[in-house]
């Protein structure tokens, strides 16, 4: 027994000393974040946790964020939120007042950023945010809310003027385009739809299929029918992974052939792996691709992002990096550029600086409006080339050229 | 409305939409109905209405998913599946089902309503929340101008579902258990006085529905796909089925389930595929009126 706790102590003394040490080299800021680590948000919710955890490894790696001559490291405090609003929210509240979290990380998707961004505005606590793209959280006035990503509205709309574009290119008048619209009854998906029928309308396009999708699909066939009835040149389908699988699939099985067909969630659904050429020239919209030119000193360019991050973490070596995991990452950069130029760890003056942030990273420009949203980036169109997702829109990015009518 | 009007005027404008549409139905209705009769089978013998049942078909998609994983061939996976859900079927029967059988009903709801939360939860952290499906490479067969597609895949399930429900039927009918499960669900006191032990018969019939529904989800991610929370739309539909067709009634559960396929495929045509499984729903309200008003008062068994 005396011998026991001579070691216990023994071994207390030893960890102390080594946490003196660690504490001496660098203080901590410790941030807090309700994220979806289980529930339907699972998979995407752990992506954005990795690119968190990932951005707080390679900013201690390179000498933490300095305020003031010292050194501090982030720490996150996590809370599974389960993909419940009301459980987001929850947590969102102990976070601040039990753990006494002065600075938010984001969850993962619009509708769980909707339920946490009134409990951090209350409080006045700044959230930087890179998983809730809803433009419906940008039109509140929140004051300390902060997203990295493009709003939902603007995910699909390009396609519609690259369906303008092509039509012209080919002779015939922008507005005899014909669209048609499948999204999921759910705020992001009712965003992509709002942006492309605006579009669509500002060129005279007409809608001939206008449908949303349950939030359980698995069979869209009824869809596809009128699709092959009705003809349109371009379709837009937007239901998270469930919806880019199910139309690959059935898009395939049904023979649809629609000039330009535009979806989200190509990587989620992993549509190039599980249907293989069913998947060709397929356009899918993305925050982010690892072949933009961008490039900041801390992450390198967004190439050496997705290199260094495999790197780190190992299940993501035969996959794609998602843009989800690059966006998170952003977002605690943009903590580390803030408390920097704050040069103190006051809420009110990290705000101030969250605010004026103007800065270029692998992931994109950053630069907020008033809103909140990041008005510096736009969002990119790729194309799914030979089981490849090669930039082909806007064309200023493009590393490809189109390819259309689809086969 | 006016979209509702314009897809009504399709159905007449391209009749052959119609043949699809039924034929859609009727292959997606044939797996509500392997559902719907193991549903119909553990109802009917231990008075059990299990809201898991879904939750069984979702599962036994995993485990065909997974053998292909594993690079087993994806048609193994129906019989595989069968197999691994009897046997987890028992298990669930032996920790769960068979201390709530004798109570009533509201305490066996709940009991597979947490099951059935328990399931979707366990799948999820297994697997992940994404949507997983088993492409099987088969080519598509298309008539009247590539209107009509039939993948083959899609047929290969449906024989297999059939085969399945014709297998089951004839057990039931000629085999001693199959005998013995039925004299359970007419009176399981006089089946125990008969020298049946009906707790084996209790334990053979929720393993045999849970193995019904496995290998009818193994069909399912080869032809549509799964995901952990998807098992709540296969119990609806079971439960509307049943209710449709009634406890004791093999083909009209069968005809239920094709029925509401090519129904559902019909709504999903005319107001949007997203009151798909409100028609469903719809349905079994118009039942339950139908039936209250009809105030009928025989007793259902399995026969």
């Amino acid at each position: 027994m005396k011998k026991l706790s001579v070691l216990s102590i023994l071994i207390a003394a030893v960890s102390l000393t080594f946490s003196q040490v660690s504490l001496a080299a660098c203080g901590e800021i410790v941030l807090g974040s309700a994220i979806s680590l289980t529930g339907k948000y699972a998979t995407n919710g752990i992506h954005a946790k990795n690119g968190y955890e990932y951005a707080i490894q390679k900013i201690k790696e390179n000498g933490g964020v300095k305020i003031d001559g010292k050194c501090y490291n982030f720490k996150v405090i996590y809370y599974d939120d389960e993909s419940k609003g009301d459980r987001g929210a929850t947590l969102a509240e102990r976070l601040i007042s039990q753990d006494k979290v002065s600075f938010m990380l984001g969850p993962y998707s619009s509708g769980m950023t909707k339920a946490i961004a009134p409990v951090t505005e209350k409080y006045q606590i700044p959230m930087v945010e890179a998983e809730g793209a809803s433009r419906s959280l940008f039109n509140k006035g929140y004051k300390y809310l902060f997203a990295v990503l493009s709003t939902s509205e603007q995910y699909l709309a390009s396609a519609v003027a690259l369906a303008a574009e092509m039509a012209e290119k080919s002779g015939k008048k922008a507005s005899s385009v014909k669209v048609a619209i499948a999204v999921e009854n759910d705020p992001f998906s009712l965003d992509i739809r709002a942006g492309v029928s605006e579009d669509a309308a500002k060129f005279g396009m007409k809608v001939v299929i206008d449908e949303k999708l349950p939030r359980d699909l698995s069979d869209m066939s009824a869809i596809l029918t009128k699709v092959k009835l009705l003809k349109p040149d371009l379709l837009i389908v937007s239901g998270h992974s469930k919806g880019a699988a199910t139309a690959v699939r059935q898009m395939e099985e049904q023979n649809i052939k629609v000039p330009m067909i535009a979806i989200t969630h190509c990587e989620a659904a992993d549509v190039t792996g599980k249907f293989g050429d069913a998947a060709n020239d397929i356009l899918c919209s993305t925050q982010w691709a690892e072949t933009l030119a961008y490039k900041d000193p801390m992450f390198g360019s967004a190439a050496e992002y997705e290199m260094g991050f495999k790197k780190a973490f190992s299940e993501y070596k035969d996959k794609k990096v998602p843009y989800q995991t690059a966006q998170a990452t952003a977002a605690v950069y943009v903590y580390k550029d803030a408390f920097e130029r704050a040069g103190s760890m006051d809420k009110e003056k990290v705000r101030n600086a969250l605010s004026a942030t103007d800065m270029m990273t692998f992931y994109g420009g950053i630069k907020f409006s008033a809103a909140g949203n990041n008005i510096a980036k736009p969002m990119v169109l790729r194309q799914i080339q030979n089981g490849k997702y090669n930039v082909v829109a806007p064309s200023a990015f493009a590393s490809h050229k189109l390819n259309w009518p689809r086969k | 409305m006016d979209q509702i009007l314009g897809n009504i005027g399709l159905l007449f404008e391209f009749p052959v939409v119609n043949l699809k549409i039924i034929l859609d139905g009727i292959m997606i209705g044939a797996l509500f109905a392997l559902a719907a009769y193991g549903l119909a089978l553990v109802w009917g013998v231990m008075n059990v209405k299990n809201l898991a049942q879904g939750d069984f078909v979702i599962s036994g998609g995993y485990v065909s998913w997974w053998l292909v994983q594993h690079g087993f061939p994806a048609l193994l996976g129906v019989p595989v599946a069968f197999v691994v859900m009897w046997g987890i079927g028992w298990v669930i029967y032996k920790l769960v089902i068979s201390r709530v059988i004798e109570r009533d009903l509201f305490t066996s709801l709940l009991a597979t309503f947490g099951l059935a939360i328990m399931m979707a939860q366990i799948l999820n952290l297994m697997f992940g929340s994404d949507t997983q499906s088993v492409d099987l490479g088969y080519d598509t067969l298309y008539f009247f101008d590539g209107f009509i597609d039939v993948p083959i895949a899609k047929l290969i399930g449906v024989v297999m579902a059939m085969s399945l429900a014709a297998g089951v039927i004839i057990f039931m009918k000629s085999s001693r258990m199959g005998q013995a499960i039925r004299a359970t669900a007419q009176d399981s006191r006089a089946a125990r006085v008969m020298g049946i032990d009906t707790e084996k018969v209790y334990a053979f019939t929720f393993s045999l529905n849970s193995a019904i529904c496995g290998a009818a989800g193994a069909i399912i991610v080869m032809v549509w796909l799964v995901q952990p929370f998807y098992g709540i739309s296969y119990s609806i539909r079971a439960f509307v089925i049943v209710t449709a067709a009634g406890l004791g009634n093999l083909p009209g559960v069968i005809a239920a389930g094709l029925g509401i396929g090519a129904l559902e495929q019909y709504g999903a045509h005319i107001f949007g595929i997203g009151y798909q499984q409100a028609v469903a729903v719809m349905l079994l309200l118009l039942i339950l009126l139908y039936r209250l008003i009809q105030q009928r008062r025989n007793r259902q068994v399995l026969k």
